[in-house]
């Protein structure tokens, strides 16, 4: 029948689609990182060793599906942009453990796992992005429910994983009652809904809709490079909170290994590479992130905005407090 | 065998129902406490705007361009059906950029009276539930223009004629005949409206619109509970299944027949001021749901297209062909089969294959994605174990893991719209040309061949096109299902409008709209010539 033929035929072509079983030495990443921040990376991976390597980009569901895939799946190599998403993928029992000299004395102990199973690649402060028009301020956090600034304050949706890692550091601060207040007033010094993306809320600023917001350290090197958003970027300063106190909130992209990695020999050298110099120096040159082998210098851009004291909050407890984060801001119905 | 079809294609709905069987109370429980109720509420208020708004766009349209002799008539057919080829979540990124505080309308304004903060003067917001309704609506109201025009265009004028030469007049015979024979082309497109509408989480996010779809995602992504994620998603089903079944009743045992041989619609002749509201109505609909999108890409793309993104963009552009051509194509098929056998056996029961199958249009691709790797994921499993068994080399994972799951996911998603379609058409044929074969001789499964399936070939060609654009705007399901090194050209702009740089993107958001505009050139060439 019609149907049974152009089935067969559209077998035929998913048959001839899953290149990953060709003979060639190569490396499969499931990555959450986009494809502009790592491509860059593997290209002079490929060139230096001659493995390929291949990525899937997702931005949600990859726990989810290598969980599914089970012992078939494909994937050697997994990079996140936070650490809770390392976490989860190492409660799911989805990572396997890598010794290696190279990832022990390259990346510092609080940048690691401590059953060997994830590293960090690069860390990132959350940013107090404050405009212009009001002068250089020393702020915190907690200002953000400061009534002062009533109706002046953007953010992204609270549940997105970078505001949710900084709830979460807030509950190992002052517990959750303290921050179910906290964020309850926070929401009422919002400018508007939650909505849109941290570069979204500089440009808010910029046109004086609101004169704080939250932004990850990355974005305001991005965007001083970015033809469109350079006026934006110009209209704001960027703050480390928190410098009176405990330090301003960090989180980190990171690396782990897959459990049922089909190409571990190849995906280990890719793990070298991403924490060999040339690599974190990529990372902290086109990237403005901080990489975190000691030694390597932070971009001229990144240095200008000075030296800061970052919170010395284990990442595990960051991680482990998510939920009870993430119920809070469903109480305080930040986002709605 | 129909069965078996339908069966296949409730599969993974299937999966996602039993799944939500072990959902957890205790966070049900937190989530009713704390944000479920404005989720459902935003749910069953967009649900309403977008629905209604896609009818009052859509039905006076699709009875301007087929009853009356509008100015530019041969033209706006086809140009009131191009908003279909603009994802609603392109749309809904071009129309913020346009009418937000930070944009070109609003910047003019406060140049221009003095204005500073957003306190000196009121302008809508459009990122609110209201806008967002406008939004989709524009987006979406070409399914109700194109399958009550066909209606209207099938009806047997027949009776429109009895009708006038009782006494009413032209305008009357249509409020008293023509709209109440479409109404069940109304509620086909308006269910694919709604369900369309839930199923939809990209644009609504944008709008900063929290609905049912978004408490789906929390709790899978951010609770990591996919049972109780499976939970709402089933409730958002019965809410769906609740809509199906009424519109069901709402049309039952009504029988239109119709003859397109001698149809030729008496065309209404418009009054000068009735001209100027129906042409100004109609480029209204034109203009704000595809030419201002467009020109606004167009825009973009002078200003920062590249040799390289065009470069990048010829594989994930065959790459989005490749999907939206397998699927309209399997899509269409099985819609047909199984609206043939609908045909067939008049008994109610046999209805069900073609109404069950179409679910998955209203599930958000991401959960039907995750529903198709719960599903394929096993049967790869077994048949990685069959091979260890017969010591073959393990093939991996050929259905999860390959484009497969993509089609698959697909043609679950989008058997709607082909099934109602192609139903809308089937309804169309006399029961009398059922008949007539099998008085001649004819055998039932030839007269299927040579009879129905010629009287179908319009609503064939409608039904393929529909699925086709839909595919080929498709993003959750592709993001998450695709195997390794496929971008798709949706994926790619995706990546670039969640980072407000849609402008890298602008000729990729572009080849999009192009691609999806040439089967709706390509079908309205073959229907002039009918």
């Amino acid at each position: 029948m019609l149907k049974t033929s152009l089935l067969s035929k559209v077998l035929l072509v998913c048959f001839l689609v899953p290149s990953f079983l060709v003979q060639a030495e190569e490396v499969n990443v499931y990555s959450y990182r986009q494809p502009f921040l790592v491509e860059p990376l593997f290209n002079v991976f490929t060139k230096e060793t001659g493995v390929k390597v291949n990525v899937v980009f997702a931005k949600k569901g990859m726990a989810e599906r290598l969980a599914r895939e089970g012992e078939h799946s494909p994937s050697d190599i997994l990079l996140t942009t936070d650490i809770s998403r390392l976490v989860e993928l190492h409660d799911q029992d989805l990572l396997q453990v890598v010794q290696s000299e190279i990832l022990e004395q390259s990346v510092p102990e609080k940048f690691q796992s401590n059953d060997n199973t994830w590293y960090a690649l690069t860390m990132r402060v959350r940013n107090i992005y404050s405009s212009k028009r009001l002068g250089n301020i020393d702020i915190s956090y907690e200002d953000l429910a400061d009534p002062k600034y009533k109706g002046r304050v953007c953010t992204r949706s609270g549940k997105h994983a970078y505001n949710v890692a900084l709830v979460a550091s807030m509950i190992a601060e002052h517990g959750e009652e303290k921050t179910l207040t906290w964020l309850e007033k926070f929401k009422k010094n919002l400018a508007r809904k939650p909505q849109g993306s941290d570069r979204g809320q500089v440009q808010a600023i910029h046109q004086n809709l609101c004169d704080l917001s939250l932004g990850n350290s990355y974005y305001f090197g991005n965007m001083l490079h970015d033809e469109k958003q350079k006026v934006w970027a110009d209209a704001v300063n960027i703050n480390f909170p928190n410098q009176s106190n405990r330090g301003a909130h960090v989180n980190i992209s990171g690396v782990a290994m897959a459990k049922h990695a089909p190409n571990q020999k190849n995906a280990l050298a890719l793990m070298e590479f991403l924490v060999s110099e040339k690599a974190q120096h990529m990372y902290a040159e086109t990237n403005m992130e901080y990489p975190v082998r000691e030694g390597v210098a932070v971009s001229e851009l990144v240095n200008s905005w000075g030296k800061f004291n970052a919170d010395e909050l284990s990442l595990e407890t960051i991680a482990k407090n998510r939920k009870a984060a993430i119920m809070l801001l469903d109480k305080a119905q930040f986002d709605l | 065998m129909s069965w078996i079809l339908a069966l296949v294609l409730m599969a993974p709905v299937l999966v996602m129902l039993i799944s939500g069987i072990d959902s957890s109370q205790e966070l049900f429980t937190h989530l009713w406490q704390t944000v479920l109720p404005t989720y459902i509420s935003n749910t069953l208020l967009l649900s309403l705007l977008v629905v209604t708004f896609s009818l009052l766009f859509g039905v006076p349209a699709a009875a301007i361009i087929s009853q009356t002799n509008v100015i530019g008539k041969k033209y706006l057919r086809w140009l009131l059906m191009l908003p279909l080829a603009m994802p609603a979540y392109l749309v809904a990124y071009l129309y913020t950029d346009l009418l937000d505080y930070a944009g070109p309308v609003q910047r003019f304004l406060r140049t221009s009276f003095g204005w500073e903060s957003p306190l000196d003067y009121w302008f809508f917001d459009v990122r609110t539930l209201f806008g967002a309704s406008i939004m989709i609506a524009l987006v979406l109201f070409p399914y109700v223009y194109m399958l009550v025009r066909t209606a209207f265009e099938c009806q047997d004028q027949h009776l429109i004629r009895a009708s006038r030469s009782l006494g009413f007049s032209l305008s009357q015979s249509f409020i008293r005949v023509s709209l109440p024979l479409a109404r069940p082309a109304i509620a086909v497109s308006a269910s694919l409206v709604l369900m369309e509408t839930l199923a939809d989480f990209a644009t609504v996010q944008y709008f900063a619109v929290n609905t049912l779809t978004t408490a789906i995602y929390d709790t899978w992504l951010e609770y990591g509970d996919l049972s109780t994620a499976n939970a709402i998603a089933s409730i958002l089903m019965l809410f769906i299944l609740f809509a199906v079944v009424a519109e069901q009743r709402a049309r039952a045992g009504q029988r239109h027949q119709s003859n397109r041989l001698n149809n030729q619609i008496e065309a209404k002749r418009l009054t000068l001021f009735q001209q100027i509201i129906a042409v100004s109505f109609c480029w209204f609909l034109v203009v704000a749901g595809f030419l201002l999108p467009l020109l606004l890409l167009i825009v973009m793309a002078i200003d920062y297209a590249t040799f390289e993104q065009l470069n990048e963009l010829i594989t994930s552009g065959l790459n989005s062909l490749q999907v939206a051509f397998y699927t309209a194509s399997i899509a269409t098929i099985i819609a047909i089969l199984l609206a043939l056998f609908k045909r067939l056996h008049f008994s109610t029961w046999r209805h069900y294959p073609i109404q069950i199958s179409g679910f998955g249009y209203a599930i958000p691709g991401t959960v039907l994605a995750m529903a198709m790797l719960a599903t394929l994921g096993p049967i790869d499993h077994w048949l990685n174990d069959l091979a260890k068994l017969f010591e073959l080399k393990s093939p991996g994972l050929i259905l999860s893991g390959s484009i497969f799951a993509i089609i698959f996911a697909l043609v679950v998603r989008f058997a709607a719209i082909a099934n109602g379609t192609i139903i809308s058409g089937v309804d169309q044929i006399p029961a009398s040309l059922d008949l007539a074969p099998a008085s001649l001789g004819v055998k039932l499964k030839q007269s299927l061949l040579k009879v129905h399936l010629p009287l179908l070939k319009s609503s064939i060609l409608v039904a393929w096109l529909l699925v086709f654009v839909e595919a080929m705007k498709e993003l959750p399901a592709v993001l998450l299902l695709r195997p390794f090194n496929f971008e798709t050209l949706s994926t790619q702009i995706y990546q670039l409008i969640s980072d407000e740089r849609l402008e890298q993107g602008a000729l990729g958001a572009l080849l999009i709209v192009l691609f999806g505009l040439l089967p709706i050139v390509y079908l309205n060439k073959k229907e002039s010539n009918v």
